[in-house]
């Protein structure tokens, strides 16, 4: 049992003290210091305040043996059988991970009709491929999908397991890591492995605003959800390597209180704050015809095409569109504005994008103060030349 | 229908920075509010209830301050309130709350349906809604964009997947966490805010739970653990470049080429 015990003696200023909790969990009550519900045991007193005002116990846990569980797992999230590349990805990790260990890399492949479509996984460096395929995982059923989940942990031990952070992913990791009582980190974006197994995740909290290093030191299997287009794919091998494991469950324990009554896809929705890449349109862009060229790129790049509030009032693009404190925020893997002078109210929708490009004609444009990469030039030369350059790359007809 | 919310009470902002010199993490000391995302799945739980008659509970797991959203879910218009308190409960990461939460929303009532928000705007993780049906042993759905219908024994629900949606239907007694978007939240009546003054809270503390094993809550509890916090090495880098216009062009293609956009 973890406690926080103070020693009121050792406390020489209670108000600088007090101030060090980020959770306003230290209050001070007849001179005295006490730590109240709100402590989340981040140490932070014990670390930063007087030495020794505030002690850090533990009885000494029972340690597992790690050694029972072996090996770096990854769920292979899928619909209908057709693989999310995400997958991928993380299988490229677990083979990463899995070198400073010595241990080997598995697939878990759960849903119906999908043992031919599992030799795909075999071209991703994955040691063993475990199969459940039967009719009655045809759906993602959280019931049914948990069981034959649990039913691999079970048998196969892993000591870690790695979830794309899809619909699916984050739903069935979270169910599995509550029913053998361990710990999940959700969307990881660093992930590290000891030589001891215990792997290093690491995830931004607070919006962004810091990084978290977490472990799972004392619990298996450890799992980590990570999202798609965090890690590198790795190159797909020609041949194939590994084996295909088919595994049975007990029909009875698929049975599910849920049921699928029908599944329709979707029309292509595009909401600006869901793009991965996003081409913003300034003041520098000169005529309402001239979003074309930017919507050119932004096809060639599985982008879309935003505004700022001087477009959106112009009438060429609906608010939906439009980037900033009064727009949206949007956060997008990549964003290349155009022409955007780059206001603060402007500013404060967007910059916490991965990677930020800007052209504009003027060098001290407050743009160039954000922009991870800032172009001093004309949209109307770089941008259409920009779109052959990348139609050409790309195989496509110019 | 028997209808039971999980509530937080977060932040009010995220701002929180990291002192270079120092390492502490400095919250602009700003007030505390109710889980946005909450307020989706509250407002649901009551446009349920308008629709199908019954009642609708909250709970939260938080310090005694938290029970200011339970005062603000009942200017919403929720019948009864629940605050899981206790100060061994600190530490804990999402195993142990769920669990905490699992063990008071049992002590609390028996519920139809558990209604949560996507996930927090501090912890981010939109893991507690499914851990916490796994401990209750019931379905869960995540993702509910839509509600279709409900009768006494199952809900019909939409569940919004990337490049569909899935109609399902799901048995009582089920947990369902509901997108943002799902309804327009109502705003507080002044009137329930009068009357909610003299409303009751039950404080559920660890006393109180079927386990009482201490070990299984708070930081004991968490298999997870906070090693270190740091700030983000968000790219800093910023490069200006000046040039021809041919030579930008070129800059920028490789650049974008270099960091996989082209894919």
């Amino acid at each position: 049992m973890a406690k926080l015990i103070v020693h009121q003696e050792k406390i020489d200023n209670i108000k600088e003290l007090l101030a060090l909790c980020p959770f306003g969990a230290l209050e001070e009550q007849n001179g005295q210091v006490n730590i109240n519900a709100a402590c989340k045991m981040c140490q932070i007193c014990v670390k930063k305040g007087p030495s020794g005002a505030i002690e850090y116990t533990a009885d000494t846990l029972q340690k597992i043996d790690k050694t029972q569980w072996q090996g770096i797992a990854v769920y292979v999230d899928h619909v209908d059988g057709v693989i999310h590349p995400v997958t991928y990805e993380l299988l490229g990790k677990a083979r990463e991970l899995s070198k400073k260990i010595n241990q080997p890399v598995y697939a878990l492949f759960i849903g119906s009709n999908i043992t031919t479509k599992s030799h795909e996984l075999l071209h991703y460096g994955v040691d063993k491929a475990y199969i459940y395929d039967t009719p009655s995982l045809e759906h993602f059923k959280i019931e049914a999908y948990t069981a034959a989940f649990e039913d691999f942990i079970h048998h196969i031990k892993p000591t870690a397991i790695l979830v794309g952070a899809t619909t699916i992913g984050r739903q069935l990791a979270p169910r599995i890591a509550a029913r053998f009582g361990t710990g999940l980190t959700a969307d990881c974006t660093i992930l590290e492995m000891r030589e001891n197994t215990d792997l290093v995740q690491i995830r931004p909290a607070f919006g962004g605003n810091i990084m978290a290093q977490i472990l799972t030191p004392n619990h298996r299997p450890q799992i980590a959800t990570v999202r798609y287009k965090v890690m590198n794919i790795p190159k797909r091998q020609p041949d194939e390597h590994g084996e295909i494991i088919t595994c049975f469950i007990n029909e009875e324990k698929l049975h599910c209180n849920v049921q699928v009554l029908n599944v329709v896809p979707k029309e292509k929705e595009k909401f600006i704050d869901s793009a991965e890449v996003l081409i913003v349109a300034g003041r520098g862009v000169k005529k309402q015809a001239d979003l074309e060229m930017l919507q050119e790129l932004a096809d060639l790049l599985g982008g879309q095409v935003a505004s700022t509030r001087p477009i959106t009032e112009a009438g060429w693009l609906d608010a939906k569109h439009q980037v900033g404190l009064s727009g949206r925020t949007v956060r997008p893997k990549l964003i290349i504005t155009c022409g955007v002078s780059g206001s603060v109210q402007f500013v404060a929708g967007m910059n916490h994008s991965d990677v930020i490009m800007s052209i504009n004609k003027d060098p001290k444009a407050n743009i160039f103060q954000v922009a991870n990469y800032g172009l001093v030039g004309d949209i109307y030369e770089i941008i259409p030349k920009l779109i052959e350059k990348i139609k050409i790359a790309k195989g496509v007809s110019a | 229908m028997e209808i039971l919310v999980c509530i937080k009470q977060v932040p009010g902002t995220n701002e929180v920075k990291i002192d270079p010199i120092t390492g502490v993490l400095n919250r602009n000391g700003v007030d505390s509010k109710m889980n946005p995302y909450d307020l989706y799945a509250l407002e649901t739980a009551l446009r349920l209830k308008e629709k199908y008659g019954g009642t609708v509970s909250v709970i939260s797991m938080g310090p005694p301050q938290a029970q200011a959203i339970i005062y603000e879910a009942y200017s919403m218009g929720a019948d009864n309130g629940a605050l899981v308190s206790d100060r061994k409960f600190g530490g804990s990461d999402v195993l142990a709350t769920s669990y905490t939460l699992s063990q008071g929303i049992t002590k609390f009532g028996k519920f139809d349906l558990i209604i949560c928000g996507k996930q927090t705007t501090d912890g981010d993780t939109a893991q507690v809604g499914p851990e916490i049906s796994e401990y209750l042993k019931i379905p869960s759905v995540c993702n509910v964009a839509k509600i279709i219908s409900a009768n006494e024994t199952s809900i019909i629900v939409e569940m919004d997947m990337p490049h569909h949606i899935e109609t399902l239907q799901v048995n009582f007694p089920c947990l369902l966490t509901v997108e943002k978007d799902i309804f327009q939240p109502r705003l507080p009546s002044y009137i329930k805010k009068i009357a909610s003054q003299k409303q009751n809270i039950q404080i559920l503390s660890l006393h109180d739970f079927d386990d009482q094993n201490e070990k299984k809550y708070g930081l004991s509890g968490s298999p997870t653990q906070v090693q270190r916090i740091f700030p983000p090495t968000i790219a800093k880098n910023r490069e200006l470049w000046q040039n021809s216009s041919l030579v930008l062009t070129d800059k920028m293609f490789e650049k974008i080429k270099e960091l996989k956009f082209m894919e």
